[in-house]
C-alpha cells in the first residue's frame, strides 16, 4: 500500500461533496436527451401555443406583453421540475440498485451527502433554466432589471426543490411514489403558481388561497427580478423561500440521521 | 489493537426480527478471520452495522479503536466493504465507479485514477475499464466490488460471501489475492458458505447462529477439537451387508462404498488389517466432508439449540 499522508476531515468532505456533484453531472450529462432537451423542447411549444398564438389575443398582462409575461414562469417551472425530478429520481435509483451504499459507508457526514445530491438538482435546474431561456429569447425580448433578485430567486428555488425531491427519493419505496408527487403536487402547485396569469385577475378567496402557494412566491420573485413586476411583497417571497430552505434542509438531514428508509 | 471490536450488539427490525442478541466479538489487527453461519443467522447484518448500513439496536462497536458512535468518520475510512448483493451503478463504467468511491473517501482525482489503474488491474478488469458494468459477468462485477472495496486502502476489508456464484479458477485466484493483501497487513474479515475457503484461508473463526455467537476460536484449535471424522471407502468388490468389527460403526452406502466412522484415538491401519481379514479390499478412501463442515453442521444443530 502506498504511504500518503492522510487528508484533513474538511478535504475529505470537500472532494467528496465534489464527487456526488460530479457524478450527478455526468448523469445529468450522459442522459441528456432525458435531463435537458424535454424541458426546452416543451418550454418552446408553451411560448409558440400560450405566447405566440393564445398571448397574441390576450394582449398584455400586468402591462407587460403576455409572451414576456410568462418567459420567467415558464423558466421557474423547468427550473421547479427538473431540480425536483433530478434528485428524487437519483436517489430512488441509487437506493433501489443499492449503489447509494457507495457513499453511505464512506466517510462523510450526512449534510454533505444532501448537498451533494442538492448540488446536483441545482446544476440540473439552472442547465434546464438556461436552455429554456435561450428558447424565450427565440419568442421574446427578456430584460433584466434585478440581476441578484433573479439569480437569488432561481437558486433559492433551485435548492427547495431538490430539496424535496430528496425527501421524496428517501420515502419512495417504488417508482409510482417517485412520480406521485410531481404529478398530483407540483404540476398543481406550478400552474396555480402565476406563471401564465396575474392573480389579480382571481376573485378575492382565490387570490388569498393563491398566497398560500410556495411557487407563487418563488415565479413573483424571479419575474419581479427580470421584469420588475411582482403579484407579491418580493421581500416576504425571498423570507419564504430561505424559511422553506432551511425547514427542508434539516428535514432532509434528519431523515438521513434516522436513517428513513435507507437503514432498516 | 483490535481491529474490530463488538460488545453486546443487537438488532432488532421493525418487523420483529431479534437477528442479532447480544454480540461479542473480537477481530485482532492482521487477522483472518472467518464468519460462518446458516442463513438468516446474523452475519450480513453484524456486517451491516459495522459499516453503518444498519442501525443498531444496542451494543457497541469499536474499529481500530474509533467508536462509531463518537467517531463514526474514522471508523468509517478504516473499513472497506464488499457486499453479498450487487450494489453497482450497471450505467456506469468500472473505472469511473471506482474513481468516484475514492473521492467519497477524500482521495484527489489524480490519486484517485492512479489507485483505479492499480487495483483494476490487479483484479484483471483493467481492459473492461470503460465497459458498462451491466455487460460485465457477475464473477467481473463481484471483483470490481473488491476494486472498489480497496481503492481508499482500507486497514480493514470485509467480505461478504465474495466468491459466490465465481468458477473455480477465479475463485482460487482470489484467494490467493486476499492472501497477498493480508500478507501485506490487511484485516481481512470474511463470510462465506464454501468452508473449505474459511478452512483454506483463515486463521480465526466465529460461528454464528440464531443471532449469537455459538463459538470463536482459532481455526486450528477448533478443527483438532473434531474428534471423528467420517471416511468413505471404496471397495474392489461389492459387498452384500456392512462388516461387523468391533470399535468401528459401518454403513453400507452402495455395495461398492462403505462409511465409518473414525475416532482421533483408532489408527487406520488397525482398520485396514481387519477389513482385509474380513474379505473387504479398500482400493481410495476420502473424507465424506471437510473438516470444518462437520463441525459447523454439529454446532449449527438447529434442532436441539435453545432459542
Amino acid at each position: 500500500m502506498s504511504a500518503v499522508p492522510a487528508p484533513s476531515r474538511a478535504r475529505i468532505r470537500w472532494i467528496g461533496f465534489q464527487t456526488i456533484v460530479l457524478r450527478e453531472m455526468g448523469r445529468i450529462l450522459r442522459i441528456w436527451g432525458q435531463t435537458i432537451v424535454p424541458s426546452a423542447v416543451t418550454a418552446a411549444l408553451y411560448f409558440v401555443i400560450f405566447g405566440s398564438l393564445i398571448g397574441s389575443r390576450i394582449g398584455q398582462m400586468d402591462g407587460i406583453e403576455y409572451m414576456q409575461y410568462i418567459a420567467p414562469g415558464l423558466i421557474m417551472m423547468a427550473v421547479i421540475t427538473n431540480s425536483y425530478a433530478n434528485v428524487s429520481s437519483s436517489v430512488f435509483s441509487a437506493k433501489f440498485a443499492r449503489y447509494l451504499e457507495e457513499i453511505m459507508v464512506a466517510p462523510l457526514p450526512n449534510w454533505v451527502i444532501v448537498a451533494g445530491y442538492v448540488g446536483g438538482g441545482v446544476l440540473r435546474g439552472l442547465l434546464v433554466g438556461g436552455a429554456v431561456t435561450v428558447a424565450a429569447l427565440f419568442f421574446t425580448h427578456l430584460p433584466v432589471h434585478h440581476l441578484i433578485a433573479t439569480l437569488v430567486a432561481v437558486l433559492l428555488t433551485a435548492i427547495i426543490f431538490s430539496l424535496a425531491g430528496f425527501i421524496n427519493g428517501v420515502f419512495a419505496r417504488n417508482f409510482d411514489q417517485v412520480n406521485w408527487i410531481p404529478t398530483f403536487i407540483l404540476t398543481p402547485l406550478t400552474y396555480f403558481g402565476g406563471v401564465f396569469y396575474s392573480i389579480n385577475l382571481l376573485p378575492e378567496w382565490a387570490r388569498t388561497l393563491s398566497f398560500a402557494n410556495p411557487v407563487l412566491h418563488m415565479v413573483n420573485a424571479f419575474r419581479f427580478g427580470f421584469l420588475d413586476r411582482s403579484d407579491v411583497a418580493v421581500g416576504w417571497a425571498f423570507g419564504i423561500m430561505a424559511l422553506a430552505a432551511v425547514v427542508l434542509f434539516f428535514v432532509a438531514l434528519r431523515l438521513m440521521d434516522r436513517g428513513t428508509g435507507l437503514k432498516d | 489493537m483490535y481491529a474490530l471490536s463488538v460488545h453486546g450488539l443487537s438488532k432488532r427490525y421493525r418487523n420483529g426480527v431479534h437477528a442479532l442478541q447480544g454480540i461479542d466479538l473480537q477481530v485482532a489487527e492482521g487477522d483472518f478471520f472467518a464468519l460462518l453461519g446458516p442463513n438468516g443467522a446474523g452475519k450480513s447484518t453484524l456486517i451491516s452495522i459495522c459499516t453503518s448500513l444498519v442501525t443498531k439496536t444496542a451494543g457497541s462497536v469499536q474499529v481500530f479503536g474509533h467508536d462509531l458512535d463518537t467517531d463514526l468518520e474514522r471508523a468509517k475510512s478504516c473499513i472497506g466493504i464488499v457486499p453479498q448483493e450487487f450494489n453497482l451503478n450497471m450505467f456506469e463504467t468500472p473505472e469511473t465507479i471506482v474513481v468516484n468511491q475514492a473521492g467519497f473517501y477524500g482521495i484527489p482525482r489524480a490519486l484517485a485514477r492512479e489507485r483505479a489503474e492499480k487495483y483494476l488491474r490487479q483484479l484483471s478488469l483493467w481492459d473492461k475499464r470503460r465497459s458498462m458494468t451491466r455487460t460485465l459477468s457477475g464473477g467481473m462485477k463481484r471483483r470490481l466490488m473488491i476494486a472498489r472495496a480497496l481503492v481508499h486502502e482500507p486497514k480493514l476489508l470485509i467480505l461478504d460471501e465474495p466468491t459466490a456464484g465465481v468458477d473455480i479458477e477465479i475463485r482460487r485466484s482470489m484467494w490467493d489475492f486476499l492472501r497477498e493483501l493480508n500478507e501485506q497487513g490487511i484485516t481481512i474479515i470474511l463470510t462465506t458458505h464454501y468452508l473449505e475457503e474459511a478452512e483454506n484461508l483463515c486463521r480465526n473463526i466465529a460461528i454464528i447462529d440464531r443471532g449469537r455467537i455459538a463459538e470463536a476460536d482459532r481455526m486450528d484449535s477448533l478443527l483438532r477439537r473434531l474428534h471423528i471424522e467420517t471416511l468413505v471407502l471404496s471397495l474392489r468388490a461389492p459387498i452384500a451387508m456392512a462388516p461387523k468389527i468391533a470399535g468401528y460403526e459401518f454403513q453400507l452406502a452402495d455395495p461398492q462404498t462403505l462409511e465409518v466412522e473414525v475416532g482421533k484415538d483408532q489408527d487406520l491401519n488397525g482398520l485396514f488389517a481387519r477389513l482385509s481379514t474380513e474379505g473387504v479390499q479398500v482400493v481410495s478412501m476420502r473424507n465424506k466432508v471437510n473438516r470444518l463442515e462437520e463441525i459447523f453442521m454439529r454446532l449449527v444443530d438447529r434442532s436441539g439449540a435453545a432459542p
